[in-house]
């Protein structure tokens, strides 16, 4: 310990740097922050805005205008402002029981569908999963492969279908089996058919990711300690695809709820959902107030048991 | 524990030389699998015995791994029978063989915390739930992880686990615990202690282990009798002695160990001595081996029972070789030294580093001149 104190740190002078290099050195260490600003940006812009401007449309009222509302700022003379908050329109859809059926069935074929999809969906995902290395892409590719077609296309593809003279009808009669047409089309059936064909790859996609990270001596250990393959299901791989089995089911529940062109195109009128409610409102009436509550109506009809889902989801996986 | 695994295990330390006339747990007969045209495991014949800790080495691709799954029920079989404990396994599923295996994943299931993990193989006998958590807590008590029992897999370090994996295979107290390469995932020196663990818990529950595994240091430490393979076929069955000492063919005495072997001719067969013409010289050897004079035979030699002294004057005689020192490893505890003999051959030479170099140079440096020998008892014949 002699000499510390003589031995003073020598500063070399740092060279100076350009306008340029300091420029870079900030993005750098920033970076984090552009990363995330990015998504930001975009979700600010073309999420939260749009769904303010739905929100303040809810409390306007009908107005012969164009738009068809009445401003919720109005600039009077005077220098006074006002601000006119309607709640109407959610009084209106609470208090008539179209609205609360048409919610009601539409969340019975939501969730029906979303758990025929699950069913049919798991199996297929686990059975892709365990396909050998030829089978496995080609499998896959024919799950994505309906989105090369139009999805309007496609309905249309089904209409032609379930048709009293389609092409299912045409073939059971010719063979014998129906001596006169079964009434497919413009049935709840019709629509069930539709929303599960057409969600099932949302289904099933996220499954297949959650299954193929699974570790397959798991099941090899379950095996070797006892457990009969039923067992093991429930005990391990159910439990371990849980989050790809929440993820699928998110992604087919959200948009079928709010589905509009299956109904509309294969149920023809006599399947109310709300997804046609809020287009009739919004176009056939002009009433975009009530549209406008309608949709928002729906978005808490849809968070709400997300967040409270992901909310104990979220305490299960942290307990020890 | 319950009573079975407590009891003194009254087998002896030998009991493949099998003079009580006991009964192996495990009897393997010209076991083969193939896959396509390839034989992974090749016509296979092996008895092992209670209380034994059996350890199956070899490269990878050997088969070694291949033949544990075989014994677990993972892995169908072509031929052969493997019978445990006088029953035939052909048609017993995995989840109804009297084995447990320990993955070298170690497979802990994720979702579940340390003494669900154990608790399950035991839940699956319909145990009545306080007898359950008697044993989950004796062998967490014999793996020293009961401060852990309600982590989960992840919040565990590597060695924690590897414990977690042996307490789940063992607490259903299998007759036969197979362990596929269970410390190949622990740094070298927690693996080394851990060596020590294994074999002293296998000692005091007294089950039967299989042990598979590429590292043969790993296979000395833990085996009572190993099996080396090759190709799907054992090269060699004995003890780690047997085998290190008296290994049969040229693949087994390279395989294990090093060794320096050379081609040679048998030009003297006595009754109690053998003398063959090398390519790098006379050795004379002086155990009996019953060998044909003018056969073509190999000669190796450990390179640590090579004895190395510096030295101007060439070596005369049998078992002695004079060189010159071509390149130095040094290991720390001991060196290994290249000697570069006139033939052109070089003899590794391994020399423990029991005085501390003066001036930071060792006694024996490159380019000297050194004489090595070897005693008449070191060499030993291959006849393959």
């Amino acid at each position: 310990m002699t000499d510390v104190k003589a031995q003073k740190p020598t500063i070399a002078a740092a060279p100076r740097k350009t306008v340029f290099q300091r420029f870079m050195r900030r993005v750098q260490n920033n970076f984090r922050l552009i990363i995330i600003a990015v998504p930001l940006v975009w979700l600010v812009l073309f999420f939260l805005a749009p769904f303010f401007i739905v929100a303040k449309i809810s409390l306007a009222e009908l107005a012969i205008a164009s738009p068809p509302f009445t401003p919720m700022i109005e600039w009077l003379d005077g220098g006074v402002v006002t601000i006119r908050l309607v709640f109407d329109n959610f009084a209106y859809i609470l208090n008539d029981s179209l609205y609360f059926d048409t919610y009601v069935n539409s969340l019975k074929i939501s969730v029906t569908s979303t758990i025929i999809c699950l069913l049919l969906g798991y199996p297929i995902a686990y059975a892709i999963v365990r396909s050998g290395p030829v089978a496995k892409p080609l499998l896959l590719f024919a799950i994505i492969l309906p989105f090369w077609t139009s999805f309007l296309l496609r309905v249309y593809a089904w209409m032609g279908l379930l048709a009293d003279q389609g092409t299912i009808n045409n073939l059971l009669l010719r063979l014998g089996l129906i001596d006169e047409p079964i009434r497919m089309l413009y049935t709840e059936f019709a629509v069930y058919v539709g929303i599960v064909y057409t969600y099932m790859p949302f289904m099933i996609l996220p499954l297949y990711a959650n299954m193929e990270k699974l570790d397959g001596s798991l099941n090899e250990a379950a095996a070797d300690l006892g457990s009969r393959p039923t067992n093991t299901f429930f005990r391990v791989t159910l439990p371990l695809t849980m989050p790809g089995i929440i993820a699928g089911s998110l992604l087919v529940f959200i948009p079928a709820t709010g589905e509009y062109v299956i109904p509309d195109l294969l149920g023809g009128g006599n399947v109310q959902m709300i997804g046609r409610v809020l287009f009739n409102e919004f176009s056939s009436n002009s009433d975009w107030p009530v549209a406008a509550a309608v949709a928002i109506v729906l978005l808490f009809l849809l968070v709400i048991p997300i967040i409270i889902f992901q909310y104990f989801q979220g305490k299960a996986s942290q307990d020890p | 524990m319950g009573a079975k695994l407590t009891e003194t295990n009254a087998v002896s330390d030998t009991p493949w030389l099998n003079q009580d006339g006991q009964q192996p747990l495990v009897k393997i007969k010209g076991l083969t699998k193939k896959y396509g045209g390839w034989a992974a495991v090749d016509n296979i014949d092996l008895d092992i015995y209670e209380g034994e800790l059996f350890c199956l080495l070899g490269g990878s691709g050997c088969g070694k791994s291949t033949l544990l799954r075989m014994l677990a029920g993972f892995e169908t079989l072509n031929s052969g029978t493997i019978t445990i404990d006088g029953v035939d396994m052909a048609d017993v599923p995995a989840y109804e063989r009297p084995t447990n295996m320990m993955f070298q994943s170690y497979a802990l299931f994720p979702h579940m915390s340390v003494e669900k993990n154990i608790a399950f193989g035991l839940q699956q006998d319909r145990m009545p739930k306080s007898e359950i958590g008697d044993r989950v807590h004796e062998i967490l008590k014999l793996v020293e992880l009961e401060n852990f029992k309600k982590r989960k897999p992840k919040q565990l370090s590597g060695g924690q686990r590897q414990r977690v994996a042996l307490a789940r295979a063992l607490v259903k107290e299998p007759k036969l615990l197979l362990l596929d390469e269970p410390l190949a995932a622990l740094d070298k020196k927690l693996r080394k202690q851990t060596q020590f663990e294994l074999a002293n818990i296998q000692d005091q529950v007294g089950v039967t282990f299989i042990v598979v595994t590429h590292d043969q240091e790993e296979a000395m430490t833990l085996a009572t009798r190993m099996a080396v393979m090759d190709a799907g076929r054992f090269k060699q069955v004995g003890t780690p002695t047997e085998i290190y000492e008296f290994p049969n063919s040229r693949f087994v005495a390279d395989f294990i160990g090093s060794a320096n072997i050379f081609e040679g001719r048998v030009t003297e067969n006595g009754a109690d001595h053998v003398r063959v013409k090398t390519e790098i010289g006379e050795v004379f050897i002086d155990h009996g081996q019953s060998v044909n004079v003018d056969s073509k035979i190999w000669v190796a030699l450990r390179p640590e029972k090579i004895h190395i002294v510096k030295s101007q004057d060439p070596a005369s005689g049998p078992n002695q070789v004079s060189g010159e020192v071509d390149d130095i490893g040094y290991l720390g505890e001991t060196s290994i030294y290249k000697v570069k003999l006139p033939s052109g051959h070089i003899v590794d030479v391994t020399a423990p580093n029991q005085t501390r170099p003066m001036n930071r140079t060792h006694r024996i440096t490159w380019e000297d001149k050194v004489n090595i020998s070897w005693e008449p008892s070191s060499a030993m014949l291959l006849t393959s």
